[in-house]
């Protein structure tokens, strides 16, 4: 129905004729696939991203983690400051990794293939959704390999935790690579969407919480914590991990306090919620950003 | 804006519809006018092209007519569709080469194609078919397992050409299909450009600035400075200049054109840094010139009407001039253009 075959006539030969068929949802579900596709074909071929992507969480983990454990020994009842780190270091993995996945639609249009996609008989929004989805696959990629070493740092490889970080990890990636298309929708240059990225990124990194516990902090500091976003990807991650460890009560009230408001202790899949309402509403505008013609 | 001279509708009068028509199609960026409100229809199954300088409004006009850009005043159908309201057909119908690539290199040719099929809902089996067709055609099938980044050049438009026509489109466009490619790829995709006409029911859209490659077309619009200058085959128009065109090299070209003006009642001007005019016929006129002009001749050349002619005679400079002086246009449009992206 979609196709015709045309009979050869006399002449030169003539070619198999494609009828393209009309659009709707199954062509832009398909779009969304080999938007997805492409993306993880691309990782799969670039080693160098993989590694980069890798350097910098591991810096923090044992590098930074193993330095500052001397100073700190005394503040975390006992708990390896490598191990405290760790989640946060979950957090950073696929934060880097969806940077560079949002990053592609930029490097996309700077070398004329966003053109290519721009121009095909499916909508806008397919194509935004296969590059979010695409972005998140990848930096799940990257969360399990940094799930992998959670024994190297004393983490218990419980399959309940390693679960509920694989999907809090997906949701964060999701909404982080939805933040970047929405910023790249109008960028043309890999430069300045990098330099943006690091102006923002690093600083909601830092507020997270993803080196800290969240409690008892300057009130400056913890107003400018409960309005990062990544504050509810990060602390649901640090309670997951820290309910499988096997430490004091005291020990866990002190570094893996919660997020609260006025007093109001989040429960981890409000949080989690919080993090995947905000991925769909970015990506809505990155779609809206996306659809708009000259 | 302008007059509707021609009916819309045009099923009424012909039985084959336009497979691209404008009518008062315009785009302005800000003050800017990159295209003048244009009217012409290109029928189905024509190679036709869009000829003029850097900066004339070709692209915009590509841009418009693909539904990458919104016409600011007028409307175009492509391939019976409007550009504006039903751009999704429009896009279904239509085959895109630009003037800049547009294929991922760390894909294989294989994979560009495969990725542009399933984007085009190309059914699978139908696919495989088509996609050995076309690479044979452009000759890319042997290497169509390498990276696209190990492609030169020449393979890479090749592989553009081959994907344009991959979902069967009834209209290519090609934006200056043979830009920077040397004189060898250049024939040789004009080599397929022609194979193409007998192979497939296609219409081909195409703008190029090299006067040569325009001969090629069924028809040429001239295009110069957001207007269309004139319209008609490579011949008509060639037949309309029906003058030959002498550029003469001399010690003072201002007395010569005076002394043209003066003795031969012929208006001179410089074109392409020499003094250039056309009369009747050349070759004998030559012989006088040198015998009556009175200032010295240092060198002398006599051509046939080309479309070099038949562009200087509607626009009244050389396609080459035209070039160097749509520059400070140009840089003027790409400062608007960063301005605008700043706001």
């Amino acid at each position: 129905m979609a196709s015709e075959q045309v009979i050869a006539g006399t002449g030169p030969p003539r070619v198999a004729r494609v009828r393209v068929p009309g659009g709707g949802l199954r062509s832009d579900l398909r779009a969304v696939r080999v938007v997805w596709q492409r993306e993880l074909i691309r990782f799969s071929r670039d080693r160098a991203r993989m590694i980069t992507s890798l350097v910098q969480p591991v810096l923090f983990l044992f590098v930074l983690g193993t330095g500052l454990s001397r100073l700190a020994s005394s503040g975390t009842h006992g708990v390896n400051l490598r191990t405290f780190v760790y989640p946060g270091v979950l957090a950073m993995a696929v934060l880097f990794t969806a940077m560079f996945s949002a990053a592609s639609i930029v490097w996309d249009r700077e070398f004329g293939f966003l053109r290519e996609m721009l121009v095909a008989p499916v909508s806008r929004g397919a194509i935004v959704i296969g590059k979010c989805l695409g972005g998140a696959t990848v930096a799940g990629f990257q969360g399990v390999i940094m799930i992998l070493i959670a024994g190297l740092v004393s983490v218990p490889y419980s399959p309940v935790m390693i679960l509920e970080v694989l999907v809090l990890q997906l949701l964060l990636a999701f909404a982080l690579t939805a933040f970047g298309v929405m910023m790249a929708a109008r960028m043309s240059q890999m430069q300045s969407f990098m330099a943006l990225m690091q102006m923002v990124i690093m600083p909601l990194f830092f507020i997270s919480g993803a080196l800290f516990p969240v409690s008892g902090l300057p009130t400056w500091l913890s107003v400018l914590n409960r309005l990062d976003p990544i504050t509810y990807a990060v602390d649901p991650i640090r309670r997951a991990v820290f309910a499988h460890l096997d430490i004091s009560a005291a020990a866990r009230h002190a570094l893996a306090p919660g997020v609260t408001w006025w007093s109001w202790q989040l429960p981890g899949v409000f949080e989690a919620a919080l993090v995947a309402l905000m991925g769909f509403g970015l990506l809505g505008v990155a779609i809206a950003r996306f659809s708009r013609t000259e | 804006m302008t007059q509707a001279i021609e009916h819309a509708d045009w099923a009424t009068r012909d039985e084959r519809k336009p497979a691209v028509w404008t009518r008062g199609l315009a785009k302005h960026f800000g003050e800017l006018q990159a295209v003048r409100g244009i009217d012409f229809a290109v029928a189905p199954g024509e190679v036709f092209g869009f000829l003029g300088p850097n900066g004339a409004g070709k692209t915009t006009t590509i841009a418009m007519l693909c539904t990458l850009a919104l016409p600011s005043a007028g409307e175009a159908r492509v391939a019976g569709f409007d550009v504006v309201g039903e751009r999704e057909d429009v896009r279904r119908n239509i085959g895109l080469v630009f003037q800049d690539p547009t294929l991922d290199g760390y894909l294989t040719a294989e994979e560009n194609l495969r990725f542009h099929a399933d984007l085009y809902g190309v059914p699978r089996a139908l696919a495989r078919e088509r996609m050995h067709d076309v690479l044979e055609m452009v000759g890319l099938w042997e290497r169509r397992q390498s990276l696209v980044n190990t492609y030169s050049g020449g393979m890479r438009r090749r592989l553009e050409i081959a994907r344009g026509l991959l979902h069967s489109p009834r209209v290519l466009f090609l934006d200056e299909p043979t830009i920077g490619l040397d004189p060898q790829t250049r024939s040789s995709i004009w080599t397929y450009i022609k194979e193409l006409k007998v192979r497939e029911e296609i219409t081909i859209f195409l703008t190029t600035h090299y006067m040569d490659e325009a001969e090629y077309c069924d028809r040429i619009a001239i295009m110069d400075q957001g207007e269309i200058v004139v319209l008609d085959t490579p011949e008509s128009l060639k037949a309309s200049v029906g003058r030959d065109r002498v550029q003469i090299k001399t010690d003072d070209d201002d007395t010569a054109i005076a002394a043209l003006r003066d003795r031969f009642d012929i208006e001179a001007m410089i074109a392409e840094g020499q003094v250039t005019f056309s009369v009747a016929e050349g070759e004998q006129f030559v012989p006088r010139l040198f015998a009556e002009l009175g200032v010295a001749i240092t060198g002398v050349s006599v051509s046939r009407p080309s479309l070099d002619d038949v562009f200087m005679s509607y626009t009244g400079t050389t396609i080459r001039d035209a070039e160097a002086s749509t520059t400070d246009r140009q840089r003027q449009m790409h400062s608007m253009h960063s301005g605008m992206a700043r706001r």
